[in-house]
């Protein structure tokens, strides 16, 4: 039996500014333009949106002051942060109220001005006194100590992950607006400089500012629009804060959220043609890609070097060129979701996915603490 | 006051780190259902038992995953460490940083650092100092 939820809503528009390096723009402007360029796109303004949902690491209140700035009129909102995760929670809460009829157009929105405002993350007050003192670079050593660990249980190698790095460059290279756009070879990220081993510098996301943004409505709504992408199923998961926290450094809860947006969609991972994962790191691209059964656990290293997942590979994989080479404002979620829309919408031009039907987005938080994973469909899929 | 009686006096960060600058490595052990954990919480997260007791930790494990942290000024080890008891616990395996390894046995140790906090750090059983 399919899930009551199941297609009900839609995205039916999608605003992204492609300004990674904005000096003067600042976060709430990167939301801002990202807001009104996902309502133009759906036909829709700024008076249409009574759900508001944002997360952002420069200030703790964010629905209130988008809210003020974009003089909006709310009746329903949702400022869960759960990290860079937290835009598809947010779907999936939005989904609950566009059907609840708490709200009828949900505005999903982030902006970042990590780059310009001196490329460091701004970390909201968050003291980890059992792990502080030990001095790891956070987030990396989080991320390292998951790889090393991987590397321990499967043999998976620093050449494989470096393949990821590439597959990443390959696709930005299709890619007119993203940021990194040089030739790279596996030799170059195995000579970049290591900062916390096994990972070295390129196997690090991007630091870019930027912002998006999603319009969601009810399907009935939907109809009404050009080219709606149905959110057939959306699942979110925490397994922890502190690395040291989480259950297995070789297994996320991605498990679980994927478990439950397959479960809502009634498909599985051999179903979708398109997928996103959010690539913070490269070894994040192998484990989810793993922890979502595209491969068997402890086959990322091998299956990520195969060349299934660059261009021309078997399965489509962070086509926009992802946080490693395409953009990376600090919390790169929603923008997993924006590419897995333009897919099916068919406007992504020389990386164009042919017929893609069925897209999985997926986004980590936090130090791959929440996951959160939706799958969208083209009306074809209903 | 009308107050739960299993939760009063310090929270059991405080307890811990007061512990801690006695010179004695704590972790919790819930005694009804025997799970240990670390870090100290209010709740058991195996079974959800209120108030675990605290328990001195033996300071025995062995290395689950490890990583060199490198900077300009230096490199030190970062480590996530398997208790004896069943916690796992983040902390820095003392020595030359590239002879960690995981799933080597290692002992607990409280250093002092150089703001004069105690910080638990652990040696590799059996390397040579
Ligand atoms: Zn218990």
């Amino acid at each position: 039996m399919s899930d009551p939820h199941r297609g009900t809503t839609a995205v039916i528009g999608t605003g992204i500014t492609n300004r990674w390096d904005a000096p003067g723009f600042s976060a709430f402007d990167q939301l801002q333009e990202a807001s009104i360029l996902a309502l133009e796109d759906a036909g829709l303004s700024l008076g249409d949106v009574d759900g508001l949902f944002c997360a952002m690491s420069v200030s703790g209140l964010p629905v209130l002051n988008v809210a003020e700035k974009l003089g909006l009129n709310i009746r329903h909102a949702d400022g869960t942060m759960a990290g860079g995760s937290s835009f598809i929670f947010h779907m999936r809460s939005a989904m609950a109220a566009l059907n609840a009829g708490l709200c009828d157009v949900a505005l999903i929105a982030y902006g970042s001005n990590q780059r310009s405002a001196g490329g460091r993350l701004v970390p909201m007050p968050d003291p980890q006194p059992y792990e502080a003192p030990y001095k790891a670079l956070y987030p990396i050593s989080s991320y390292a100590l998951a790889a090393q660990r991987h590397m321990h249980e499967f043999g998976t190698t620093r050449a494989q992950l470096a393949e990821i790095a590439v597959a990443a460059r390959k696709w930005a290279q299709l890619n007119p607006a993203a940021f990194e756009r040089d030739d790279l070879t596996v030799e170059d990220v195995l000579a970049s400089r290591i900062v916390s081993d096994p990972l070295s510098k390129a196997d690090c996301c991007l630091v870019t500012d930027g912002g998006g943004a999603l319009v969601m409505t009810r399907a009935d709504r939907a109809r009404d629009h050009a080219a709606p992408a149905y959110l057939l199923g959306v699942g979110t998961a925490v397994s922890h804060r502190q690395i040291a926290a989480m259950p297995d450094l070789t297994t996320s809860c991605a498990v679980q959220s994927g478990r439950e947006a397959y479960r809502m969609a009634g498909l599985g991972p051999g179903e979708v043609d398109h997928v996103m994962v959010y690539d913070a790191f490269t070894i994040c691209t192998l484990m989810f890609l793993e922890d979502l059964g595209f491969c068997a656990k402890g086959e990322g290293g091998a299956f990520c070097a195969s060349g299934a997942i660059a261009p021309g590979g078997s399965l489509p994989v962070n086509t926009n060129g992802g946080g490693l080479s395409c953009n990376h404002p600090g919390m790169y979620g929603i923008f997993t979701v924006i590419e897995a829309v333009e897919q099916l919408r068919g406007r992504c031009g020389a990386r164009q996915v042919a017929g893609a039907e069925v897209a999985l987005a997926h986004a980590n938080g936090g130090v791959l603490s929440s996951q959160a994973t939706a799958i969208l469909g083209t009306a074809a899929t209903i | 006051m009308i107050t739960d009686s299993r939760f009063d006096g310090p929270g059991p960060d405080s307890r811990w780190q007061a512990a801690l600058a006695e010179g004695r490595f704590l972790i919790q052990r819930c005694a009804p259902c025997g799970a240990a954990q670390f870090p100290p919480s209010l709740a058991c997260r195996s079974c959800g038992a209120a108030a675990p007791a605290m328990v001195e930790a033996s300071g025995r494990g062995t290395i689950y995953s490890t990583t060199t942290v490198r900077k300009r000024d230096g490199s030190h080890n970062v480590s996530i460490i398997d208790l004896a008891e069943g916690a796992r616990m983040m902390s820095r395996v003392e020595g030359d940083p590239d002879r960690v390894r995981i799933g080597r046995p290692v002992a607990a140790r409280i250093v002092t650092t150089e703001d004069g906090a105690p910080l638990v750090v652990f040696d590799i059983v059996g390397a040579a100092k």
